[in-house]
């Protein structure tokens, strides 16, 4: 399998294990520990029934009758917005606490953009009684209120961080510092498929059920397993990267992924890191970056807080060179313009970060007779300010 | 040989390195500062690049690096503050950053601009081992820059030594788990860290930082390795802004060496 990572954590020239040695252990035992336990019969058992009763897995494949007459095309939505938390998070904070608890963590850390990894931390370390503690840059606090409120409700410490840009990059700098001053009790669960390896693949193998349900259920539909088209929205990735999987090595289908180009491509406040950014290394994986030219690392901009990340995860910047993946960039304008047309239509709310999945379809023609499956990443309670807010301009 | 090397054949014991951040506090203090350690009485220094995410630091140095960067600092400004360093002192002096300004520079490169303004070291703390040796190794050994590896708390022996073989330079010894700046003062981890590098017997000079602030931590780091590394504790000092800057800076190490 050609989009397999390799023995050193590489996909291609994209990943690795960036890290000080103060985490080389962690990071070596976080490896071993997710080669021998994950594959276990009994942990995948254990996975499986708390993502269907906890979480309400499978989540439905939606034909969006509306949106399809509009396009002209068969528009499916992936909804993980109905997950339990309200996104796709879930599926590896699952996955990820199952393994903390196996390697007899006691205390939980991650960091937060739109707030919906930090609930699915929350969440799962509420369900498996353990502590967790959350960094979130103070900007993203800011926009991102209700979702502050649900971790403090679901008993996780939430950390404001200020420092650079105050919003995801920051949070996982200082994730990443915690984690070097607390490495024995405590199990970092990053939430995107970025970080040094084994966490981009392990996100992924934590994601990837996005793509083996959509496969069974349009076999279900249609008798074919696999759509025309995937449209994820990438930050790091994790959705994309778990709506893709299944299909990398099915030629017939196209993988879309869609970045935030915030205020617009020729605009620096973008956080469209394909097109801007070059090589690089920040959070202890080599990765397409945002930066200048002395190598500092670039504050992105995205309406969606979840997007703006300066770095995608390795995976993507690899499907991104091998253009097994096509990218676009929808603009915080097309993704308003995208989301309170889905709530119009279909009666959803989408977040924002999916918001920006749903603008593809006005860049791309689709086929009467196509099949495409968007992935509804999540809801958009978090985003109700901002959507009402817009819509009075 | 380079001016490391030679201070470690010479003298190996009790040996302070200072940290400060180049183009902090103000863009043009980065040569000032250095001549002001050497007559002070350091015994080498370490020259941050600043980086705009530096993972292993704490507030001090970070906001240190931020601060270097809004005045304007960069790889190319600093081997421009450095051309002439070595007309006026000999003193050991080695780079530390992360990986990322340095790729973005060019390793070759950077190495190339080192060697002629007279840098002898770096050390870059995100750089794992395979990357180094299957990458990097020749071409820090070209131009003679010693490569300093760090050592925590957490390395166990078989790496330690792989460590010990592979360094060029010193090693840096993350005494605790912490960022930088931390107070680890007598911590447990600490002593018993110093005491098991001791035992090791290394063939490395190992030097040890992290938590280090004053002159009883630099005794105590002194008595098992061959001498220590201040970094947060001397920025702090420099972010007072003091008139008499260069007077300061021989108190602050006389303080410790005393």
């Amino acid at each position: 399998m050609k989009y397999k990572i390799d023995k050193n954590g590489y996909y291609g020239e994209f990943g690795g294990a960036f890290v000080p040695e103060m985490l080389y252990k962690n990071v070596q035992e976080l490896l071993q520990a997710y080669k021998k336990i994950v594959k276990t019969a009994a942990f995948k058992k254990e996975y499986l029934q708390l993502l269907k009763d906890y979480v309400g897995r499978p989540s439905p494949l939606f034909l969006a009758k509306r949106l399809s007459a509009l396009y002209k095309t068969n528009i499916y939505l992936k909804r993980e917005d109905l997950n339990h938390t309200g996104a796709h998070k879930i599926n590896n904070t699952i996955g990820q606490i199952l393994l903390a608890k196996k390697m007899n963590k006691t205390r939980i850390i991650a960091e937060t953009g739109a707030g919906q990894h930090g609930v699915a931390t929350a969440t799962v370390c509420a369900l498996m009684g353990l502590e967790c503690i959350v960094y979130m840059g103070s900007k993203d606090m800011e926009r991102q209120k209700p979702n502050v409120g649900r971790m403090e409700l679901l008993n996780a410490k939430v950390v404001p961080v200020n420092s650079g840009s105050n919003t995801l990059k920051d949070a996982t700098n200082e994730a990443i510092r915690d984690w070097i001053a607390h490495p024995d009790d405590t199990h970092y669960i990053i939430g995107s498929v970025v970080g040094p390896h084994p966490y981009p693949e392990m996100v992924t193998h934590f994601q990837k059920i996005i793509g083996e349900e959509i496969s069974q259920q349009l076999k279900k539909i249609n008798g074919i397993p696999y759509p025309t088209a995937i449209i994820a929205c990438v930050g790091g990735g994790s959705n994309a990267a778990g709506a893709f999987f299944h299909f990398l090595n099915n030629k017939k289908v196209k993988l879309i992924a869609v970045e935030a180009a915030g205020k617009g491509l020729s605009t620096n406040e973008t956080a469209a890191t394909t097109l801007k950014g070059q090589t690089g290394v920040l959070h202890g994986c080599k990765t397409l970056l945002m930066q200048n030219k002395d190598g500092q690392v670039t504050e992105p901009y995205s309406i969606s807080a979840g997007l703006d990340y300066p770095g995608i995860g390795p995976l993507h910047a690899y499907l991104y060179n091998n253009k097994r993946a096509q990218f676009l960039y929808a603009s915080d304008k097309q993704a308003l313009k995208a989301a309170y047309q889905l709530m119009k239509l279909e009666g959803i709310i989408p977040a924002l970060e999916s918001a920006h999945a749903l603008a593809a379809l006005e860049q791309i023609k689709f086929k009467p007779s196509d099949i495409v499956v968007i992935n509804l990443s999540g809801r958009g309670d978090k985003d109700l300010e901002t959507y009402l807010k817009q819509q009075a301009q | 040989m380079n001016r490391l090397e030679t201070l470690f054949q010479t003298n190996n014991k009790q040996l302070l390195n200072i940290y400060f951040t180049a183009g902090y506090p103000n863009l043009e203090d980065t040569l000032p500062i250095i001549l002001e350690l050497d007559k002070a009485g350091a015994d080498l220094i370490e020259i941050g690049i600043p980086f705009s995410d530096p993972m292993a630091d704490g507030p001090t140095i970070q906001q240190s690096n931020q601060h270097a960067l809004d005045n304007g600092m960069s790889l190319n400004k600093l081997f421009t503050q450095l051309k002439d360093v070595r007309k006026f002192t000999q003193i050991p002096l080695v780079c530390m950053s992360y990986l990322n300004p340095i790729l973005k520079f060019g390793i070759e490169n950077f190495c190339k601009k080192a060697k002629a303004v007279g840098i002898d070291g770096i050390i870059l703390p995100d750089m794992p081992l395979p990357e180094y040796e299957n990458n990097y190794e020749t071409i820090f050994k070209k131009y003679g820059i010693s490569v300093c590896l760090l050592v925590s708390p957490d390395t166990e022996e078989k790496r330690i030594a792989k460590i010990d073989k592979l360094t060029t330079g010193f090693i840096y010894l993350v005494t605790g788990k912490a960022v930088t700046g931390s107070n680890l003062h007598h911590n447990t981890t600490q002593v018993n860290t110093l005491k098991r590098i001791e035992k090791l017997s290394l063939k490395s000079t190992v030097l040890a930082g992290f938590g280090i602030s004053d002159a009883a931590g630099y005794t105590l780091v002194c008595k098992y390795v061959n001498g220590a590394i201040i970094g947060s504790e001397f920025i702090r000092l420099l972010s007072k802004h003091p008139k008499n800057r260069k007077q300061q800076i021989e108190k602050f190490i006389k303080n410790i060496k005393a």
